[in-house]
């Protein structure tokens, strides 16, 4: 009787003495504090290379720096928040997309490719000009505040994305395992939920994390812009952005290495 | 009682199918009596696999009527989950799910789809993979074990939802040689305690053994058929002797 041991080692933990749980906190950890110092150090390098007289311009930022990391507050909680929307609509979505009654899995196609295709900004515009500023049931009235109807549009682009990730990573496991599970008698929804899903979660999750953070951007970069202009010196444009360029890396460098650790524990043995 | 027993467990009649275009089962009629090991050879794109995939409704049929325990499945009313808890069946390419161990392969059926306690399972499980001899692999992955380890895991997968029958399409197509051996011989105990087998294969050693019928399939009807030792004997139709001679 042959043994076969096969060890799939992902190239990034062959550091395999260590154990994996440590090795990713250790990896946070550092992550972390690096972050903090690039946080610190690069807008003062920045205003030291910009100005040579750097009381002025870092104490400009220091005015300054709170409405930006203001914005930037806002950004990671709206985008936050559209994040879950969308991604528990788009599991929704994505999953219609295999449904086996064939209006649905169209209905849910187009919705998918019509959200998909339109470019995240339009879905904005969508979304404030065309939503009514309230909605009315009768004595029952519901505001929509511009935030909240940005978050929508937010939502709509991310359902999208994840719709179409979900579909794929179904898609990608063979069709062996749903005649297997079908052969035991499993119903199509313990097919998906016990055997196949848990099979793509991974690549669900590695596929849709850096989505998180392409979508917190924008409030950071326009209050950035305002606040240059409205102190009409040029040599803060470069402490600045690389301010801005600081605190965006601290929000998504946890998220690359989160992936990274997510995509060693769901490494699937075949 | 005595009715039900000596009544057909597998009943084929006149069964057609087609895929698009192509016939694949052009009028099959076979019966298969319970405790029976029933053999199906045959060239490849006979209509052996998709004959056998049609008894546990994997396949509907365009025509004709396949009856479990006298239960028609040709029905549109057809409860498929109940008629594949009594039929089970076992792949060439095994088909266990990569993401969980052989122990939890083998308990995922009974606990989810027949809803029995985790603790019982659980034990007859185990009893199962050392039924297949298999003790000591319960918590290993399949990507740990050998084709022929995982298609014995796969097999007493099958065997936890208790079925009435089992199917087996070409279990030992996709191992080599010397586990070949261990997988036959899981078969064959199946049989000789009166488990009712089905199987698609190219084994004709096994068949001639330990079937007690054997089916030889061509462009989708039955040729010829009887008792192995008769069948091996006195093929003879042109078709069956022109592949008997060229494997054997």
């Amino acid at each position: 009787m042959t043994q076969r041991t096969v060890e799939h080692q992902h190239p990034l933990s062959a550091r395999s003495s260590v154990p994996r749980g440590r090795l990713a906190r250790t990896a946070l950890t550092a992550g972390f504090v690096l972050s903090v110092i690039v946080v610190v150090t690069v807008p003062l390098y920045g205003a030291y290379a910009a100005t040579g007289t750097s009381a002025g311009t870092l104490e400009t930022l220091a005015k300054w720096a709170p409405l930006i990391l203001l914005g930037f507050g806002l950004n990671l909680l709206m985008s936050f928040i559209a994040m879950g929307i969308g991604t528990v609509a788009g599991v929704g979505l994505g999953i219609a997309q295999v449904s086996q009654v064939s209006w649905v899995r169209r209905a849910a196609w187009a919705a998918t490719e019509m959200f998909r295709n339109t470019p995240t900004l339009i879905l904005l515009f969508m979304a404030m000009f065309l939503l009514p500023f309230e909605l009315r049931f009768g004595d029952l009235v519901i505001a929509l505040p511009p935030w909240l109807k940005a978050i929508l549009g937010f939502s709509l682009s991310m359902m999208a994305y994840v719709s179409e990730i979900v579909r794929g990573g179904l898609q990608s496991i063979p069709t062996t395992q749903w005649e297997a599970a079908e052969a035991l008698a499993f119903t199509r929804r313990d097919t998906l939920r016990l055997v196949i899903i848990p099979q793509c979660f991974k690549q669900i999750m590695i596929t849709s994390t850096p989505l998180a953070s392409i979508l917190g951007v924008h409030e950071g970069l326009t209050i950035t812009r305002s606040a240059i202009s409205a102190e009409g010196q040029p040599e803060l444009l470069a402490p600045f952005y690389l301010f801005l360029l600081a605190l965006f890396f601290v929000y998504s460098y946890p998220i690359s290495l989160w992936t990274l650790r997510l995509e060693r524990r769901y490494a699937i043995k075949h | 009682m005595t009715d039900a027993s000596t009544l057909p467990i597998v009943r084929i009649v006149d069964v057609h199918k087609s895929f698009g275009l192509v016939p694949v089962l052009q009028g099959v009629s076979l019966d298969i009596a319970r405790g029976e090991v029933a053999c199906i050879i045959g060239p490849s794109g006979s209509g052996k696999s998709t004959l056998l995939r049609c008894i546990n409704a994997l396949v509907p049929i365009d025509q004709g009527s396949i009856l479990i325990e006298n239960e028609e499945i040709n029905t549109p009313s057809l409860d498929k989950l109940t008629l594949r808890r009594k039929v089970g069946m076992v792949f060439q390419q095994y088909n266990l799910f990569p993401h969980r161990t052989a122990l939890q392969n083998v308990m995922m059926a009974p606990i989810h789809v027949l809803k029995q306690d985790k603790a019982s399972v659980e034990t007859r499980a185990r009893a199962l993979l050392k039924k297949v001899r298999l003790e000591g692999k319960e918590d290993s992955f399949p990507g740990e074990l050998s084709g022929g380890q995982q298609q014995r895991v796969a097999i007493a997968r099958s065997l936890a939802m208790n079925p009435k029958v089992m199917l087996f399409d070409e279990v030992t197509a996709a191992l080599d040689p010397e586990t070949v051996k261990e997988v036959l011989v899981t078969i064959r105990e199946l049989a000789e305690e009166g488990m009712t087998c089905v199987l698609v294969t190219h084994e004709m050693g096994f068949a001639r053994e330990v079937g007690n019928h054997v089916y030889f399939t061509d462009k989708g009807k039955i040729v010829e058929h009887g008792p192995p030792a008769e069948f091996f004997a006195n093929a003879s139709h042109p078709r069956t002797r022109e592949f008997l001679n060229q494997i054997l």
